[in-house]
This record gives structure tokens, sequence and C-alpha cells, in this order.
């Protein structure tokens, strides 16, 4: 066996609210290999590749780089020692060139002036050599996901990177973009680079590395050879039992149009359309799955939808309502609710309790209130009884929401918009970034709640959860509908994956089905 | 009103716009390099009355302008030194640092006059130096012309070259590139090892020497001696203009100009028999009506883009 390139040995990582993300964790990697990193959120695989980076600093272990110890305090010390990383949220500046963001910190000078052809030129060179093809002029607001995710690889290896981590870099790419990185990750490779792969989709792993390290609970649960393990076994190594990450739901049984959404066109901030002239509608007991690249349209409709945005024209119809220029109160009122993608901004207070983010969608019902005061008692009882039945894992009702895992805050969100007897629910990427154990269950939830008659209309980056948990899906690309599948049974992801790059669209009559008329 | 278009269109209104323009568009290049920069200087007013001060004074005790030039310099890098160190290094909310240091300056400046010149209104007591005209030769023949670009003080031909150098350090220089980086996505400088602070640093520095060198002309240009809170608002019309200037160089420039504009009507009207508090309160009503001009025109610019492209689908729509 080649010898071991890099080491991290008896890495333990606490973090400053108590909780243990590595203990006594290790990993190693050989030269030329691609190395797949899995494990559930929350097992410590970011951490471990964070302190690797030098971004954060471990309170106890070692790292080796070809057999001598190195310290890593800072990210510019893990360039210098040939370490770069992918982030999962860009690294970029949007308003720069492709050249400039490349030579960001490290600029060719011509006297004291940036040298802009030598940049250029050095960009160019770059991307021919790795086969990531790029046009260095170009801006990098206007480049794709995937351009962009190229830029990133390319920033590392303009610094001399050997070692290239990779934090899910599948997570926003359609199957093709997917297909595309996995081709370039292995000619980086083949070229005597070192990669790390950090995934928790099997699959790819399968497909890509060449050996897998599987980490549970801060803890090293093994490497293996990839050929020499199957799915089925990492996955019980990642969890320690075996899930069934599949929805069991039975088939659905729609009636009635809840909500309908005609002829609808939205302006982004600069002036643009995010949401072009879309019409569709979600019925009563049915989820309707929203696919497609992130970007392009999803968030303006579901703010359309929630009250939170305004839109240019088209009408937006809730239980026969016409909800233009109803206050976001009068929405609700309305049986609507809303899981934000954004949980932390949108989804909760997290200064204040879990008590009281559990109440505030309700903070001014007689139940709650008294004359003067506030009635403390119903509000404990109120979020006892949902701590429990969501199985919120909280020191008390009292803490803080903030100090919770991104798990348990979903739950705290959830448990709030799904207590108020929804029949329209909007659910925004309702398990980004939460563990398993969480995810299931409020994919079960969402099951339920359509199964007692809720219109459910779900948004998700991730294919996966789109795929399982809907039972009809419309697909975006560049603010129209671009597709309708009535039976997501009825579709591959390779095809489902021209539609969401806008290589193949379906015609105006099939799309207008998803209207129900 | 006849007089009052003989009163401004003529070359010397046009000397004097440039005249009161120049400590304005000096502010706004100062908003402009900490805005880029990711960082809001609303200390630019407490700035630009310390460095008046600081020139008045050592101007005096020199007996010579240059280094009472360099004192203003100085005293601006220091006060933006100052406010960076909060809110950098002490993590004070950088708002509330530029308010504290602009109430600071405001009576801090009346102090320290009353223990160097004895007063708390005017600096008439010390004799403090101007900083000179330049007449531009060949450029000064020339009628119209010449009476409205030559003959001005020195800092407002430092001004309006401070622009293009401006212009060049923010998009040609290697530190331009990375002012910008770190404003528009400081995470991602970071990333490649561009120190945020020590450029947010060089940044809120170089923005207190630009409001240094408007608050020199203010007191050694402009007019010739200190007085109690002579900035009157000028550093935060500057931040209005930056911000309707689109935070480029060049709309820097043309706002500056605009609110530049007012500020002299302001002054020649008062020639005309209207009420001073009138004539007084312009230049601050141009800067309300130019912001809400601003934004109205933003929106209805974005409704006409939608507009255009609803009929030209419209015409594709007949064409098939």
């Amino acid at each position: 066996m080649p010898a071991e390139l890099l080491r991290m040995e008896g890495i333990t990582k606490v973090y400053p609210n108590g909780i243990v993300a590595n203990k006594n964790a290790g990993f190693s990697v050989i030269k030329g290999e691609i190395h797949g990193l899995v494990g559930e959120n929350g097992a410590g695989k970011s951490t471990l590749m964070k302190i690797l980076f030098g971004l954060i600093q471990p309170e106890e272990g070692r790292i080796l780089l070809e057999d001598k110890e190195i310290r890593i305090p800072s990210p510019s010390a893990a360039i210098a020692h040939g370490i770069g990383m992918v982030h999962q949220h860009f690294m970029l500046v949007p308003s720069l060139t492709v050249a400039e963001n490349l030579v960001m910190g490290i600029e060719p000078r011509k006297g004291i002036l940036l040298d802009r052809a030598k940049a250029n030129r050095e960009a160019d060179e770059l991307s021919r050599k790795y086969n990531l093809v790029v046009d260095p002029k170009m801006v990098v607001r206007d480049l794709s996901v995937g351009m962009k995710q190229k830029i990133e690889i390319l920033k590392a290896l303009f610094r001399g990177a050997r070692i290239l981590i990779l934090d899910e870099p599948t997570a926003v790419l359609t199957p093709q973009e997917t297909e595309e990185l996995f081709g370039e990750l292995k000619l980086l490779r083949d070229q005597g680079n070192t990669i790390i792969f950090i995934s928790h989709k099997l699959g790819e792993i399968k497909e890509l590395c060449d050996r897998v390290t599987v980490m549970r609970n801060g803890c090293h649960q093994g490497t293996f050879a990839v050929a020499d393990v199957t799915e089925q076994q990492i996955s019980r190594l990642m969890v320690g039992r075996d899930v069934i990450l599949e929805v069991q739901k039975g088939a659905p049984a729609p009636e009635g149009t809840v909500l309908d959404v005609r002829d609808l066109t939205i302006l982004n901030r600069f002036g643009k359309r995010a949401i072009n002239g879309i019409s569709f509608s979600v019925r009563r007991g049915e989820i309707l799955g929203v696919a497609g690249v992130e970007g392009n349209g999803q968030r303006e409709l579901v703010e359309a939808i929630t009250g939170l945005g305004t839109w240019l024209a088209g009408k937006i119809r809730i239980g026969g309502r016409d909800i233009q220029g109803q206050s976001i109160k009068e929405i609700r009122e309305l049986g609507v609710c809303h899981i934000p993608e954004d949980r932390m901004t949108y989804g909760c207070a997290s200064a204040l309790s879990v008590e009281m983010n559990l109440l505030s969608c309700e903070h001014d019902s007689k139940a709650y209130n008294g004359a003067i005061f506030t009635r403390t008692r119903a509000i404990r009882a109120n979020s006892a009884r949902l701590v429990s039945e969501y199985g919120i894992k909280c020191s008390s009702p009292a803490q803080e929401v903030g100090m919770l895992s991104g798990g348990n805050i979903q739950k705290v969100v959830v448990a709030r918009e799904f207590s108020s007897e929804p029949s329209l629910i909007v659910a925004d990427q309702p398990t980004r970034g939460i563990d398993v154990g969480a995810t299931e269950f409020i994919r079960k939830r969402l099951v339920e709640l359509r199964d007692a008659g809720a219109a459910v209309l779900l948004v998700s980056a991730d294919l996966n959860e789109v795929m399982e948990l809907s039972d009809s899906l419309i697909v975006f690309y560049g603010g129209e509908i671009r597709a309708y599948i009535p039976d997501v049974h009825g579709i591959t992801d390779e095809e489902l994956g021209l539609y969401m790059l806008g290589l193949k669209r379906q015609g105006d009559e099939e799309t207008r089905r998803a209207c129900h008329e | 009103m006849n007089e009052f278009f003989k009163a401004v269109i003529n070359a010397e209104f046009g000397y004097s716009v440039l005249r009161v323009t120049t400590p304005i568009l000096f502010a706004t290049l100062g908003a402009l390099i900490s805005d880029k920069a990711g960082v809001m200087n609303i200390a630019l007013e407490g700035i630009m009355l310390v460095s008046a001060l600081a020139g008045v004074v050592f101007s005096a005790w020199t007996g010579s302008a240059g280094m009472g030039l360099l004192a203003a310099i100085a005293a601006g890098a220091l006060v933006g030194l100052a406010l960076a160190y909060c809110a950098l290094n002490l993590k004070t909310d950088i708002i509330l640092s530029g308010v504290a240091i602009n109430l600071m300056a405001s009576g801090g400046t009346v102090f320290l006059l009353y223990l160097v010149a004895g007063d708390k209104g005017i600096s008439s007591s010390l004799h403090s130096k101007i900083l000179p005209k330049l007449d531009i030769p060949g450029l000064s023949a020339i009628p119209g012309l010449g009476t409205i670009f030559s003959g001005q003080n020195v800092l407002t031909y430092v001004a309006f070259l401070s622009v293009i150098a401006i212009a060049i350090f923010l998009y040609r220089t290697p530190m331009g590139l990375r002012i910008r980086a770190v404003g528009e996505n400081p995470n991602a400088a970071d990333s490649v090892g561009i120190s945020v602070k020590r450029t947010r640093y060089l940044a809120i520095v170089l923005s207190g020497v630009l409001a240094g060198m408007g608050g020199a002309y203010m007191s050694m240009g402009y007019v010739s001696w200190f007085s109690k809170n002579m900035t009157a608002g000028r550093g935060f019309i500057a931040l209005a203009a930056e911000a309707m200037g689109g935070a480029t160089p060049l709309g820097s420039v043309l706002t500056s100009l605009l609110f530049g504009f007012f500020d002299a009507l302001s002054n020649t009207l008062q020639l005309l028999k209207i009420p001073s508090e009138f004539v007084n309160m312009i230049p601050y009503a141009a800067t309300v009506v130019g912001l809400v001009t601003y934004t109205i025109r933003k929106t209805s610019r974005e409704r006409a883009l939608l507009a255009r492209g609803v009929s030209a689908e419209a015409a594709k729509g007949k064409g098939a």
C-alpha cells in the first residue's frame, strides 16, 4: 500500500457551547486517491475538515503531513501546506470576474497596478490544464452554480493545493453537473492530486471514491476500500442501525383546489423576472413538489404565497380567496403555514425560549392572553405538549432556541406550524442540514398531514427528497414551469435533470395540466 | 425672477459651484472608499470638523499653510484610526461609534478652540494661513471657462484629481481589488488569506484622510478661519451623495456637483432679498428631494424594464 500523505490523530474538539464534535477522531489519506468522508449531519465530518483547513483549532490531537507534524493555525497556513478547500457556500465575490476571483490575495502586478492581462492568461492556462473550462473575463454573478464550483476548485489549485477538500459539492448540482464534476475530479486524481470528498449520498461515494471513512458521533468508525463494502454496510455504520430513508406513503387522494396560482409574474430586486407567468394549483390531500436548481424563482414564489413578498401580475387564490394585498396574518388565517428556507431568520427568534417560539403564531390568541397579562399556565401546557409530541430535545422549554441543534430548531418550527391545523403547507427546504432522525420525522408528519387533507407545496433542492415525498412535480427553470409530472414514478433522475437544466421543456399544453382544470 | 437668473447663469456662479463642491466631494470620496470595504463611515462630519480645527491651529503655530494641511490630514487619519479601532478591535457598533465621534468633535473642537484661541465661536484671534489659489496658465485667458476653472484653491484641483486617483486605486490595483472583495464578501476574502480587518483599517483611514482634506479646505480655503460647527452637515450630505451616485467614482462626482450647485445657490440667493432661514434650508432640502427622486427613478426604471419585456413578448405572440 502506498505511503500515507496526510494523517490526523486523536483529534478532539469541544465547542464553547459544550457540544463535543470530535472525540479522539482519526483520519488519513494516501496520495492520489479520492477519499470519501461520510456521516450523518452532526457526525463531526465538517468539524474535522475545518480543523484540517485551519478554520478552527482542536483541543487535542496532531496532524502529520508526509510523516512530519504540522500546525495549521489559519487557512493561509493550510494553503501554504498545499491543502485547499471548496466550501459548501461559495467563497466568491459576485461582481468580480473569474480571473479576479482566482488571483485575489496573490495578484500579479505591473508596477503598482493589477496586471489584468496576466491574471486572465494564468486563469486560462490553469483552466485548460485541469480541463475545468471557464471564461476568465466573465463576471461571476452571471455564472451557473456548476461554473462557480469549478472556479472554487481552480482557486484552490491556483494556490498550489495538492489535497483538495470538497464539502458536499453535489448538494447544489443537477445530475448532469454532478456527472461532469466527477469526471473532472477523476482527472485531477489521475494527475496526482488527492481529494477528500465529504458527502452523505452513498451512491456518489460508490461511484467516485477509492476509499471511504465513516464517522458517527464524532468518532472514526472505520476506513474501507469502496469496492469491498456495500451501501447498506456503510449506512449501518453511519447511523448504527438500518434506516429506511424511503418514506412510507399511500397513493394520494386529491380533491378540491386549495392553492391556485394563475399567470403569476414576480420581479426580483434587480427588476428582472424571477417568475414569468406561471400557473398551477395544489389540491387537498396531495404533495406538489417544486424541483429545480436553486435561484430559478422558487424563493420568490414562496414569498408571494406566504405574504412575504409582492408580485407584479397574476392571481394567487387560497381556498378561493384572492390574497392580493392581504397581510401575512390574514393569509395565515386562511390556514396557510410556512416552513421557511432560512429557519434562523424567518423560522424562529433564536434568542428567545423554545416556549415563546412555539407560541409565536398565536401570540394574540385569547387562549394565551388575559386582560393584561399572558396566561403563563396555558403557554406552559402548550409548549410541554408540543415538545413531547415532536420529540424536541431541549433542557427545558425555557431554553434558548439558538442553543439547540439544527434538527431540533427545525422541529420547533415544524411543531408550531403544523399544530395550527393547516389547510395549505408551504414547506421550503424542510429538512436541509438536519440529521436523519429529524428528517425522517418531518417527512412522516408531512405525509400524515397530507392524508388528513392538507395541501402541501414542497420546495426542495434535494432531489431525493422531492422525488420521494412528492405525489406530483413541477420543474422550475428560469422562472418558468418547464415540466409538470403528474406522477413522480413516471420520471427518471436523468430526465428530471434535463428539465432542471433547461435543456428540455414540455409544451404549454402539458404544463397547463398543473392547473387541474 | 430676472434677478435670479442673472445671479445663476454666469461664470462666477460656475466658479462658486466648484468652490463649494470641493468639501462635499472630498467627504463623498471618503464615504465611497469605506463603503467599498463594507463599512459605513458616518463619522465623516466629525472628522472634517476636527481636521478643520487642526489645520487652523497648526498653520497658525508653524506659520505654514502646508504644515496646517499636513496636520489636518494627520488628524483625519487619526480619527479614522480611532473609529476603526473601536469598530474592528473592540467590536463596537460602527454607527454608534461614528455618532459618538461626531458628538465629541462638535463639542471638543469648541473646547479646544477656547483653549488655544480664547474664543468659543471663531478662531479669528489666531493668525492662521490659507492654502494658495492656482492660476492655470492658458486656461485663465479663456473667457468664461477661465473664470470657472482657473484661480480655484489648490485643494479644489486635488479633489477632482482624487476622483481619478481613487477610480484607478479601486479598480486597477491589487489593494483596490481586495477592498472591493472585502466589502462584497468578507468570507471569500478571508478564505484566500486577505485580512478583512487590515483591509478595513486601511479603507477607514483613507476615508479619514479624504475627509481631513475636506476639513482643511473648509478652514484654510473656503474661509480663512475655524468656526463652531462650520462643516454644517456636509459629512452627512456626502453619505447621501455617495449612495445616490451608486457607489461609483463618477456618480460620486456628479451627485457632489449637484449638492454643490444647491449649496452655491443658497449662497447666491442670500444676496437677493430672500429670508436667510429659507435659503439656508436649500442644500438640505435638496438632499431629501435628491434621495426621493433617486428612489422613484430606480423603481420606475424597473417598471419600464418590465413593461418593455411585456410588450416585446406581446409582439412575439402576435408574430407567431
